[in-house]
């Protein structure tokens, strides 16, 4: 069968702006090489202020996203607030390790914006990312996953600078992604973009290759 | 893999065809073997995958469909359905021994009047789409779909696309098929004879007249 993580294919990538993230998914859901469907949006929204992706095997996704939604919903009835970006990144990590020896096949990003509290009054924009086990990584620039993750790499790595304003970063993470789909088999077929800002998210359908 | 079954949704319903070979590797035992299932009023599946599994999970899917229908007396709609069946699949390929079933979900939505597909595989990955293929016809015939489909196809338009697809599934592939189809629109779950000119045309029959064996509960409403 091949590995799992290459099985359906598909990316993601999360950048940090200023005062601003970004974070953006392609539509394709394959079946190794046949392409089976065209709107399989793999980033979901927690709340307007944090939005995750969840490259990885399709099925896993579902289940995943699944799991996820109840465990943020009995967080916010309990603590009768909303999650914080860190803590959500914890809470996927736990789940995640809790299948440590038979794993979720799925590599999640996460981005989203710390509301400002009274301790922290200008915290800083959030992103990470995590292996299939729940291994954490918080990078101060960008997140990369998915069967694109090295051609991510490449155009990220090129084309990101520090302290990019929502528009620049929405030009930024949408030509990182379409470039480096566009050199991978296995993602593409149009993409999705949403660029969170304290007062708005901004949500664009992107038309790439559909081949 | 030795299957091939069709999904394709128009305006107002969705057609389901599916082989009918039985068999396992290269041995043919039957050639008539109904592999759509319907699920309830306005639900059924195409299947297909290992052989028992197949049975055993319809089977399940099936009585649950019904169970929820008597106590709820509402069935369920499709996409609830479909992730229900999608859960079923998911949990079942981490136990002791999954269950190897693919299949089409076709359903009409009566509460909103939209005709739903879903491209559901062993893995429980599911794909919500407007026209499928499952085992020889995604190879054969996704390119087929892909050129003569559009949005808002009239039935007649529906039954002319599965033609050519089958025609292509005939064809490239080494196997012979032969097909028994189904269309679901706000009236039911019909049969559609593909041996016939018009098939379109014997739709007008009461869907309890047609030969889909519909579980379709008569339940006295609540006092």
């Amino acid at each position: 069968m091949g590995s799992p993580m290459e099985y359906n294919g598909g990316s993601v990538v999360a950048m940090v702006g200023k005062d601003c993230v970004a974070i953006a998914t392609d539509l394709r859901l394959g079946q190794q090489s046949i392409g089976v469907a065209y709107n399989f949006d793999k980033v979901v929204a927690v709340n307007d202020k944090l939005y995750y992706g969840l490259p990885g095997l399709a099925t896993d996704v579902y289940s995943l996203r699944e799991h996820l939604r109840f465990r943020v919903n009995m967080y916010r009835m309990k603590e009768e607030r909303e999650i914080t970006p860190k803590t959500f990144t914890h809470l996927v990590s736990s789940s995640l390790y809790e299948k440590r020896f038979g794993p979720w096949f799925i590599e999640p990003v996460v981005a989203g914006l710390p509301q400002p509290t009274e301790l922290d009054p200008h915290p800083k924009p959030f992103i990470s990312t995590m292996d299939t086990i729940g291994c954490i990584t918080t990078p101060k620039d960008f997140a990369v996953a998915g069967t694109a993750a090295d051609k991510l790499y490449g155009a990220a790595e090129g084309l990101w600078e520090p302290d990019l304003e929502p528009d620049d970063l929405f030009e930024t993470i949408s030509q990182t992604l379409l470039n480096a789909v566009d050199r991978d088999c296995l993602s593409g077929w149009g993409a999705i973009v949403h660029v969170i800002t304290q007062d708005k998210v901004v949500t664009r359908r992107l038309r790439s290759r559909m081949d | 893999m030795g299957d091939c079954s069709f999904g394709i949704t128009g305006k107002d319903f969705v057609i389901l065809a599916s082989d009918m070979n039985a068999g396992r590797g290269i041995i043919k035992m039957k050639s008539d073997e109904n592999k759509i299932r319907a699920l309830g009023p306005h639900l059924a599946m195409a299947y297909g995958g290992e052989t028992g599994d197949t049975e055993q999970f319809t089977d399940y899917v099936e009585r649950n469909m019904r169970l929820y229908h008597i106590r709820n007396h509402n069935a369920l709609l499709p996409p609830a359905a479909s992730a229900w069946i999608r859960r079923q699949l998911a949990q079942s390929l981490r136990s002791r021994k999954p269950y190897a079933v693919n299949l089409l979900l076709g359903g009409f939505d009566t509460t909103t009047s939209l005709p739903h597909l879903y491209w559901i595989d062993y893995l429980g990955t599911k794909a919500d789409i407007p026209y499928a293929a499952h085992g020889f016809g995604m190879y054969v015939a996704l390119s087929t779909m892909d050129k003569w489909w559009f949005e808002g196809m009239p039935k007649e338009k529906g039954v002319e696309l599965l033609r050519k697809c089958i025609n292509e599934v005939q064809s490239r592939i080494v196997v012979q098929f032969n097909f028994n189809c189904i269309l679901i629109d706000a009236d039911g779950v019909h049969q559609l004879d593909l041996s016939a000119s018009d098939p379109i045309a014997d739709l007008s029959r009461a869907p309890e007249k047609a030969e889909v064996e519909v579980p379709n509960p008569i339940i006295a409403a609540p006092a």
